[in-house]
């Protein structure tokens, strides 16, 4: 079928819009609505896209590399020297023990050596794409899983390079192989190759680090807001262009140059900027992953494709599960990691498509394998999705934060804690700190922690609703506990485990909006504040003051409406179960400001001090003459 | 050129009459700087150190307010409790402020009648500005005579647009080398 390039886009855009929101409402996540898109629209069903979706999808794994390049953006190369351990061990064990016991079982059915090594190298690897596209989604990338499954997926991108390099041999007397000289590395010695894939490694350094970062701030300046984008999208091109120049993969460049950047003033308008495309084109892979799985051929074997995929998932799945055990990943989190990476990953197309080209399998079996890959991909979502529905509610959800809490060994009695340091709990406990108080702090938030102890700033990571953690950190001879918690749900429950055992502290309590501060009042909270009241009437009182009004006076003003504020919430709290009368009250005192503002009255509490108003003086004086 | 410092203080300088129309009088006004300490400290956190440096760079220092309860607004307390640092400006290394020239501009809402022995105050406001001198002279500066602008409860508009002309010209002459006079 002849379609204009329009149409095409057309067809792929409107799958997408369809798709995705129904998958969404499904429950489905947005990477199961893509490739349900892709079949449906593919040859084997509607037949809107034709074979291109191969061409497609050699195009669209551009989105991967911008996916690297983001993940890099989002990883300081501190942070990275710091999981080389998990990426080496268990990144380098899962590539070797999977190729091993996959080129076994293939030998087993009878495969030729080289044709099981190319099927256990291929099918050892995941997909990247759908894995960290899925965990990101979930919002779990940062779980010990996440981190997991990132650590082996970026071994397993670099794990590609070697293999690739490893296929022509693999080819044997009767290949076809002829050099096509397609990277610059074909015609270079073992020593030379290695230089070279070297020397691209420093050139992405350095000129992340010397060029890329002067030439943003220079294309920052010049103030046209696409200019930045095409720089972005220039970066990650050359970048890849660079990598295949040498034979490197893409995506490793790309996630390289993301970390020079990461720490770079302009990383968060790269991502803002790349986002989208990268969001785009992987969309657009998935759904010409969806349109590549051949149903035909599935329909005409599907015990065989099925029984392989089933095999294939079942061996990788039970590789990760005891590599993960040897790491010590919690149970629960190890069943996640083992279902997340059971796939074979999108490389594998790259890779099947060589050993059809070096005639190292028969066009039959690769054809079978492309299936294969494609139908384990697209089981991926569900799998993940079965695991969230069916495993994890087994475990007790108070662990689903995986991470144990900080020991904490007190070397002295601080007179303060701090449950939460987020951006309001920070500013407190900076504040303390300079004024020579000491407190010990709290966070929930693990990436925050580790950032924080990184700075050498002293954190623990714990939840402070747990009273056992709250008496480790001294709160039975602290005097005063400061609970500026994320969500308001934690800020409740911390209160109320400080009010049962620690009844002596001393409760200053961030809250965020009205309601929070009426379920604090509740509570017998005496300290409460809320979040943005201060900082948004010192921002009125400098309008009024650019107004004209003298900075006193609003400063006063300010002041004054925020007693007023407390008061009236006070006033409401009472009676604010009763929803008739707090509702009345509401009105009533609308009533009141609005009477207030008519009569003009409203300058009564708006006007200075009675004591500096000296009219009455004057009018006595003048009466007197 | 004498450089002369007017440390304002007015806390409700939208109520006033008097003291609003002296202000654009001397705005921009060569070697005059006018400081309006409320406007500046609106939490009345005063930065003494940028206090003690705009006090060396000028020769005469008049604090300049209406007469509140015999005194000035509290700012000026809070001023002189802050600024005036034993050590700098008084004790036996406080020398900083050595030989310049003090005083106040004041604005009373009493004629000029009513400060005196037979006045229903009693006493004169020079009387009454007792601590402004001994502060003065503590710090070894020289306090001079107090500029007043009496009855200004009473005052008309005319008689404003007098007392303006008068006061730029009271400062002119003290920037220019002559005394202060009334």
């Amino acid at each position: 079928m002849e379609h204009s390039y329009f149409f095409i886009t057309m067809i792929y855009l409107a799958a997408a819009v369809i798709f995705i929101p129904l998958a969404r409402k499904l429950g489905l996540g947005s990477v199961l609505g893509y490739l349900l898109a892709g079949m449906v629209i593919g040859p084997s069903m509607l037949g809107f896209i034709g074979q291109e979706g191969q061409d497609i999808m050699h195009f669209a794994e551009f989105g991967v590399v911008m996916m690297l390049f983001l993940i890099g953006l989002e990883l300081e190369p501190a942070l990275l020297w710091n999981m080389r351990a998990p990426i080496l061990g268990l990144g380098g064990l899962q590539v070797l023990i999977t190729t091993a016991v996959i080129t076994g079982g293939a030998l087993l059915l009878g495969q030729p050596l080289n044709a099981s090594l190319a099927l256990g190298m291929t099918l050892s690897l995941s997909s990247t794409a759908i894995v960290l596209q899925s965990l990101k989604e979930k919002g779990i990338l940062s779980s010990s899983a996440g981190q997991s499954s990132f650590s082996v997926l970026l071994f397993q991108d670099i794990a590609v390079i070697p293999m690739l390099a490893i296929f022509p041999l693999l080819a044997g007397v009767s290949s076809t192989h002829t050099d096509d000289g397609h990277t610059l590395r074909d015609n270079l010695p073992a020593w030379g190759q290695t230089l070279m894939v070297l020397g691209a490694v420093v050139v992405i350094i350095v000129a992340g680090r010397y060029l890329i970062k002067p030439l943003l701030r220079i294309v920052a300046r010049a103030r046209v807001r696409e200019l930045f984008t095409a720089f972005a999208l220039l970066l990650v091109v050359s970048i890849s262009v660079l990598m295949s120049l040498v034979g490197l993969s893409p995506a490793l460049g790309a996630f390289l140059g993301g970390v020079v950047l990461a720490n770079s003033e302009y990383r968060h308008e790269l991502e803002s900027d790349v986002e989208p495309f990268k969001g785009l084109l992987l969309g657009l892979f998935f759904i010409a992953v969806g349109a590549s799985i051949d149903f035909k051929l599935v329909l005409s074997m599907p015990w065989v494709i099925i029984g392989l995929v089933a095999a294939l998932m079942a061996i990788k799945a039970i590789i990760l599960l005891t590599l993960g055990k040897v790491f010590r990943i919690s149970i629960e989190q190890n069943l996640l990691f083992g279902v997340a990476l059971s796939q074979v990953g999108e490389f594998a197309f790259v890779l099947l498509s060589f050993t059809n080209q070096y005639n190292i399998l028969p066009q039959a079996t690769v054809s079978i394998m492309t299936a294969v890959v494609a139908i384990s991909m697209a089981f991926t979502p569900l799998l993940m999705m079965l695991y969230e529905r069916v495993i994890q509610p087994r475990f007790n959800v108070a662990d689903k934060n995986t991470r144990q809490p900080d020991e904490i060994h007190l070397q002295e009695k601080h007179p303060v804690i701090i449950a939460g340091f987020g951006r309001f709990g920070n500013i407190v406990g900076r504040f303390l700190r300079v004024n020579g108080i000491k407190a010990t702090i709290l966070d929930l938030d693990s990436d925050r922690v580790d950032a924080l102890q990184n700075l050498g700033v002293k954190v623990y990571y714990g939840d402070a609703s747990r009273h056992d953690l709250l008496e480790a950190a001294g709160a039975a001879d602290a005097k005063i506990i400061i609970i500026a918690m994320d969500t308001v749900e934690q800020t409740l429950e911390v209160v109320k485990v400080v009010r049962k055992h620690f009844p002596h502290l001393q409760m200053l309590v961030k809250a965020e909006n009205i309601p929070d501060t009426y379920e604090l009042m509740d509570l017998g909270v005496l300290h409460i504040y809320r979040e943005t009241l201060d900082t948004s009437l010192r921002m009125g009182a400098d309008a009024l003051n650019m107004l004209g009004i003298r900075a006193y006076h609003a400063h006063r003003i300010a002041s004054t409406f925020r007693k007023q504020e407390d008061k009236a919430l006070k006033g409401l709290s009472a009676i604010r179960n009763d929803k008739k009368l707090y509702i009345n009250t509401v009105k009533e005192r609308i009533e009141e400001l609005e009477k207030l503002m008519a009569n003009d009255k409203i300058t009564r509490w708006n006007s200075p001090a009675q004591g500096w108003d000296e009219s009455s003086l004057i009018n006595e004086a003048n009466e007197d003459q | 050129m004498t450089k002369i410092l007017i440390l304002f203080a007015h806390p409700a300088l939208e109520k006033s009459r008097v003291q609003a129309a002296l202000l654009p009088a001397i705005k921009g006004m060569q070697g005059v700087t006018l400081h309006d300490l409320y406007e500046v400290y609106p939490d009345l956190n005063i930065d003494v150190r940028h206090e003690q440096s705009l006090l060396l760079q000028h020769d005469i220092i008049l604090f300049q307010h209406p007469f509140y309860w015999y005194s000035a607004p509290a700012m000026i307390k809070q001023w002189q409790d802050l600024v005036l640092e034993h050590g700098w400006a008084y004790g036996s290394t406080g020398t900083a402020l050595r030989g310049k020239r003090i005083g106040n501009i004041i604005t009373t809402g009493g004629q000029e009648s009513s400060y005196g022995k037979e006045g229903w105050n009693h006493h004169s406001v020079e009387d009454f500005l007792l601590p402004f001198k001994q502060t003065a002279t503590l710090c070894n500066m020289q306090y001079m005579p107090p500029y007043i602008i009496y009855g200004t409860l009473r005052i008309t508009p005319s008689l404003i647009q007098e007392e303006v002309v008068a006061y730029r010209r009271m400062l002119e002459e003290l920037r220019d080398g002559k005394s202060l006079t009334q």
